[in-house]
């Protein structure tokens, strides 16, 4: 019994860690583009999610329908909170980026409230059955189908950066923004490129979890929770963000079976990611997978 | 020699920073199918004079002209575009990638696939653009030597092969004018020799102009069609590679104000002796 619940954990642990990996992909790929931190990444879940919703509920869509208009309208939504917002700020102190995106964040917590109430929404459902069974585990099947579109994404990720023209030119972008524009790259267009595709992105981790808890402001929280994801696999590392995010929702899972089984101390496994965190950064300063500044003479 | 159709023309630049006068009231013109040689004391300008043409810095004073149309005011991805390459004077390559990665970022304005029919590969056509791409850029691979590396992530090379590589990445921009910024800094003589080579090839057979900043006098006195010497951000001299060693005002430069300082050794070994104050211009 006592391992099956552990089973259960584990199973939950990496669901809930390939969503972080995604989210935390989306934030890695603004920073790598534009070195800006972004705390309104959980907003762009919430946004999404809350969109979703009101698309599914207010007209006669199918559920895939009112997904793909959801992905295009966060694509017009990172562009233009990209070029409204975020590109007149280029040049300016990072710090001053930083509590821009701080701004959008407390900005756009109350614009959904305002425009959709504080009460959790449950999205209509999509599948018949609550629950399949994989090899005697529980597991709904929307966590399935998240992790299937997860994979994907990732894939496509890597794809994308390794094959495409515009991949490359992001890359190019990350390393050097004067050197990739000496050959013809535009650097704002990247810019704008890379907050829509994370917007997207993200959007699409909302409204999986929003499918699966309905949705309200809670969701917002994904954003923090991804960020010892992010720092854990180093803040400019893609593959990193995906490891950072399976290693904090396994520890969250653990850390819920540990205090289940022994200490009872409630909640653990919100603190103990954080916990974590400071370990790992107190012997890698640079996280798991982040570039290490090496000072060559 | 190559016709005097001004290619690139730059009228009166001045550049300041602040208080400090980086140029003033530079004015040169640039043929099709020349090879111009930029020199003169550090911190003369001429790194400066290279970033103006190729849009890092704006010049607060003056034009620069390519073809007839006025680019002083467009960003450095939209010159890249009209077809000025460049390479810098400390690498910057993009270490993580691949040579051929390298190279083909500078394919990026020619290629025309967006998002959406990137990812449609093989129905998007995008398929067909980067085999034609790619067959061109194994040329320049090729012409230039580096097949054995292109695979290697550019960060693991020898410092004569990454210069090689830069140049190859500018290469592929399909540039009409190539910058390059001390292309044969810290090499040896042999790197040197194949350098020089490469780009009197580019020149003459793949019909390039070409603007070079270069410290190795023996290389540029031997390569250019003509050179413009700069110092404290004025042009003093400008002409063919004889005429320049033998004006005053580039000795002057060079060597101090003691005109009856003996006859002058430029790095060659050469002895350079010639008539005193005999500026010549070209616009």
């Amino acid at each position: 019994m006592k391992l099956e619940f552990l089973m259960q954990l584990v199973v939950n642990g990496l669901i809930l860690g390939t969503l972080y990996g995604v989210v935390a992909m989306c934030f890695t790929l603004i920073y790598k583009a534009s070195q800006i931190v972004n705390f309104a990444q959980g907003e762009f879940l919430l946004i999404g999610a809350w969109v979703c919703w009101w698309i599914l509920t207010s007209f006669p869509v199918p559920f895939y329908a009112g997904f793909l208009l959801t992905l295009a309208f966060m694509m017009v939504f990172g562009i233009l909170l990209q070029v409204l917002v975020l590109r007149p700020m280029i040049g300016e102190p990072v710090i001053a980026v930083i509590m821009v995106t701080i701004g959008l964040s407390i900005f756009f917590q109350a614009m959904m409230k305002w425009l959709f109430g504080v009460f959790v929404q449950p999205f209509p459902p999509i599948f018949e059955s609550s629950a399949v069974s994989v090899m005697g585990l529980n597991v709904q099947p929307i966590y399935l189908l998240s992790v299937a579109i997860s994979i994907c994404i990732m894939v496509a990720f890597a794809l994308f950066f390794k094959y495409s023209r515009l991949g490359l030119a992001m890359r190019a972008t990350a390393f050097d923004q004067q050197v990739a524009q000496s050959l013809g790259i535009s650097v704002k267009q990247m810019f704008a490129l890379s907050w829509a595709i994370s917007a997207m992105v993200s959007a699409l981790a909302g409204v999986v979890v929003g499918i699966v808890n309905g949705v309200s402001a809670a969701l917002s929280f994904f954003g923090i929770k991804v960020f010892p994801a992010v720092i854990l696999g180093g803040l400019d590392s893609i593959i990193g963000a995906v490891v950072g995010g399976l290693i904090i929702g396994l520890l969250e899972n653990l850390a819920e079976y540990v205090d289940g089984q022994w200490l009872h101390l409630g909640n653990l496994y919100q603190v103990v990611p954080f916990y974590v965190l400071v370990v790992i950064l107190m012997v890698r300063p640079y996280g798991l997978f982040g570039t290490a500044k090496i000072e060559r003479v | 020699m190559p016709d005097v159709v001004p290619l690139l023309k730059v009228v009166d630049v001045s550049l300041s920073f602040r208080g400090v006068r980086a140029l003033s009231n530079v004015s040169f013109g640039v043929g099709t199918g020349e090879l111009v040689s930029i020199i003169g004391p550090n911190g003369a300008g001429k790194t400066s004079m290279l970033n103006c043409i190729s849009g890092r810095y704006t010049p607060s004073e003056g034009a620069i002209v390519l073809q007839g149309r006025d680019i002083t005011r467009l960003k450095p991805n939209a010159r890249a575009a009209l077809g000025i390459g460049r390479t810098f004077q400390n690498l910057a390559l993009f270490n993580h990638m691949s040579v051929l990665d390298n190279v083909m970022v500078g394919r990026h304005h020619l290629l025309k696939n967006s998002f959406l029919s990137g990812a449609l590969y093989w129905l998007g056509g995008a398929q067909k653009e980067e085999l034609k791409h790619r067959r061109e850029v194994e040329e320049i691979i090729d012409f230039l030597e580096i097949t054995h590396i292109r695979k290697a992530p550019a960060g693991t090379l020898p410092y004569g092969l990454r210069k090689r590589v830069e140049l190859a990445r500018a290469v592929a921009i399909k540039p009409s004018v190539l910058l390059l910024d001390e292309p044969m800094a810290g090499m040896n003589l042999e790197e040197k020799e194949d350098m020089a080579r490469y780009i009197i090839d580019l020149n003459e057979e793949w019909g390039m102009t070409v603007i070079m900043i270069e410290h190795d006098m023996g290389v540029v006195m031997d390569i250019s069609h003509r050179v413009m010497v700069l110092d404290f951000g004025s042009k003093i001299a400008e002409g063919t590679p004889d005429d320049v060693m033998a004006n005053a005002a580039v000795k002057r430069a060079y060597l101090g104000e003691d005109e009856e300082a003996p006859a002058v050794a430029s790095t060659d070994g050469e002895i350079a002796v010639g008539d005193a104050g005999n500026v010549v211009s070209w616009q």
